[in-house]
């Protein structure tokens, strides 16, 4: 089964806002894009647009907070963390206002809108400010519970929120903390983490591996920051060999951040899947996760390559 | 509330010992912005000894009015204002710019009782306000939210997206003053970036504009009674004011926009405010 997670998001807001009178939310012109249409629709005293300004919206998130309010800020990804980029870092984070920044449209989804409208930075952006959380779940399950526990967490937040519709991997039943990792699959040959659609493509990667006789250990890593470290340093200890799987591109990223942590306390591969420093192209939603390698593929293949890093074999070659 | 003439009168006594405040600050710090805290200070005098609803007992009461220092290299005449409102003890002066204390090089919500939100990149205080406003309005209150922009500030292209956003919505509870000094970083504003006709410009863009002399404490009272009444729309206070005002030889000096007073000129400038 496949649902938009943008859906799930929509609609867990609708709920919130039923919830709770202090939830507003504030879009910049893109809310059927976004979802947050339902919100306006049922609450639209409470809905604001601020029209095409990243900058301003952002700014004005800090100001409700500020007042007592518990603003949702939604703009397409690269446009929102980009031009709003120092507006999150002053008025939001340092001022510590309770503000929840949510980026759509993310990675290859925009397809043939091409490099322009490929955010493939925002986490990158997002995770270097001091104090914000930073999430991405993995489907619409997921997403409808980060909702719910950003509504609850009092402090800034930035989570990135999947625009086509995904495979469902996670269970209504599954916990879901904020900074707790979720173990997918259990394994003890290779560590595979993953965030967002990507989640989906670790688990298939996992199933090919076992074909080939490796048990890979699969990380819903929906919380990149601030990091599970414990769940990492337990799976890497266990497997020493690591493959990280996003959405988004290999600098500075969810990869970039496990890559970070583990070279410090328990140095083994990280293998890295999602755009290797490049920009996309106009091209379908399938082609560029092909373009990029965001593909279950290429996680199998970096997967192994991990495997024979730790082991002091030869990787397959590639260029 | 009291009568205007002895509003005119505190903001007058408060306005005298702010200039020796940040000219203390400035000196003992070594740094800092004095000539665009000495433009804006008869304003925040005026603001806060009339209008501010405010309670340094419990700075965060959630019925006070909000004043955002956009233009936060001036938080010298901030700091200073907190002083006299009892908000800060005037002995922390020493801590301007110092690594620890309470007073920052520029404004910190998270360090600072009185201070709403940190500013010193410029361009972000209208939007905040906007924010606050519209928040109060959801809330059913009469809180104002005041925000003071510089005029070189005016470059920064969010602060004409807050602009539209605050008529879009009508928000009559938001009041912008422009130190308008005429006077930037790397000279007069008209050298770097005209603004041109300021006053056409936001009245066009759906704002109330009053022009004042930011210096006349008179004037200032009754722009600020103006703003207060107007039901219509934000209302902008456009304050033609001197840098470096009631120093002589900081007057007009774009030099003195981020420079500190040494001992002689700290001593010289004293001596021409106690004279005042």
């Amino acid at each position: 089964m496949k649902i938009a997670p943008r859906e799930a998001y929509g609609r867990a807001l609708v709920e919130l806002g039923r919830e709770n009178d202090d939830i507003v939310v504030l879009d910049a012109d893109v809310a059927k894009a976004s979802m947050t249409s339902l919100f306006k629709e049922a609450f639209p005293d409470r809905f604001f647009d601020l029209g095409i300004a990243e900058s301003d919206i952002m700014a004005t998130g800090a100001g409700f907070a500020l007042a007592g309010k518990i603003p949702f800020v939604n703009a397409y990804a690269n446009f929102l963390l980009g031009n709003g980029w120092e507006q999150l870092r002053l008025s939001i984070c340092y001022s510590r206002q309770n503000v929840k920044i949510v980026g759509h449209n993310i990675g290859a989804s925009s397809g043939k809108d091409g490099p322009t409208h490929l955010p493939l930075e925002d986490i990158a952006l997002a995770r270097v400010i001091p104090g914000l959380l930073v999430l991405e779940p993995a489907d619409a399950i997921e997403t409808r519970k980060a909702t719910r526990a950003l509504a609850a967490y009092a402090g800034p937040a930035y989570m990135r929120v999947g625009r086509m519709p995904t495979p469902v991997v996670t269970r209504e039943d599954d916990p879901f903390v904020l900074g707790r990792a979720n173990i997918c699959r259990p394994g003890q040959d290779v560590t595979i983490v993953a965030c967002g659609c990507m989640t989906a493509k670790a688990l298939e990667a996992a199933a090919e591996l076992a074909a080939r006789g490796l048990e890979a250990e699969v990380i819903n890593l929906h919380t990149i920051k601030p990091l599970d470290e414990e769940i990492l340093l337990a799976s890497a200890r266990k497997t020493r060999a690591v493959a990280t799987a996003e959405e988004h591109s290999v600098c500075g990223g969810m990869g970039g951040a496990v890559a970070e942590f583990l070279a410090a306390r328990c140095p083994v591969p990280v293998r890295a899947i999602g755009s290797q420093d490049i920009f996309g192209i106009c091209a379908s939603y399938e082609d560029i996760q092909e373009f990029f390698g965001m593909t279950s593929a290429k996680i199998v293949e970096e997967a192994e390559t991990a495997c024979a890093m730790r082991d002091g074999r030869p990787a397959a070659p590639r260029c | 509330m009291d009568n205007k003439e002895q509003i005119l009168a505190a903001a007058a006594r408060t306005a005298k010992n702010m200039r020796r405040s940040i000219i203390r600050m400035t000196h003992m710090a070594g740094g800092g912005h004095p000539g665009g805290c000495l433009s804006a200070t008869d304003l925040i005098a005026v603001l806060y000894e009339g209008f501010m609803r405010v309670d340094p007992q419990n700075p965060r009461r959630r019925d006070r009015d909000f004043f955002f220092l956009s233009k936060g290299h001036a938080v010298p005449a901030l700091y200073a204002v907190l002083m006299e409102k009892g908000f800060l003890d005037p002995r922390e002066i020493t801590d301007f710019r110092a690594k620890t204390g309470r007073l920052p090089a520029y404004p910190s919500c998270e360090l600072t009782p009185g201070v709403d939100i940190a500013s010193g990149s410029l361009g972000q205080g209208l939007s905040v306000a906007n924010g606050a406003a519209l928040a109060a309005r959801l809330n059913g209150t009469d809180q104002r939210a005041y925000v003071m922009l510089g005029d070189g500030e005016l470059h920064e292209g969010q602060v004409w997206e807050a602009m539209m956003t605050a008529a879009h919505y009508r928000l009559a509870s938001v009041c912008a003053i422009v130190d308008y000094n005429k006077l930037q970083l790397d000279g007069s504003l008209d050298e770097v970036k005209t603004l041109g006709d300021l006053r056409g410009k936001w009245d066009r863009f759906g704002w109330r504009a009053l022009e004042i002399n930011g210096h006349e404490l008179s004037e200032i009272y009754d722009a600020l009674a103006e703003a207060r009444a107007w039901r219509e729309g934000p209302t902008v206070l456009i304050a033609h004011t001197i840098k470096g005002k009631g120093v002589s030889f900081m007057e007009g000096e774009v030099g003195w926009h981020a420079a500190a007073p040494n001992d002689r000129e700290c001593a010289l400038a004293l001596k021409e405010l106690s004279d005042l």
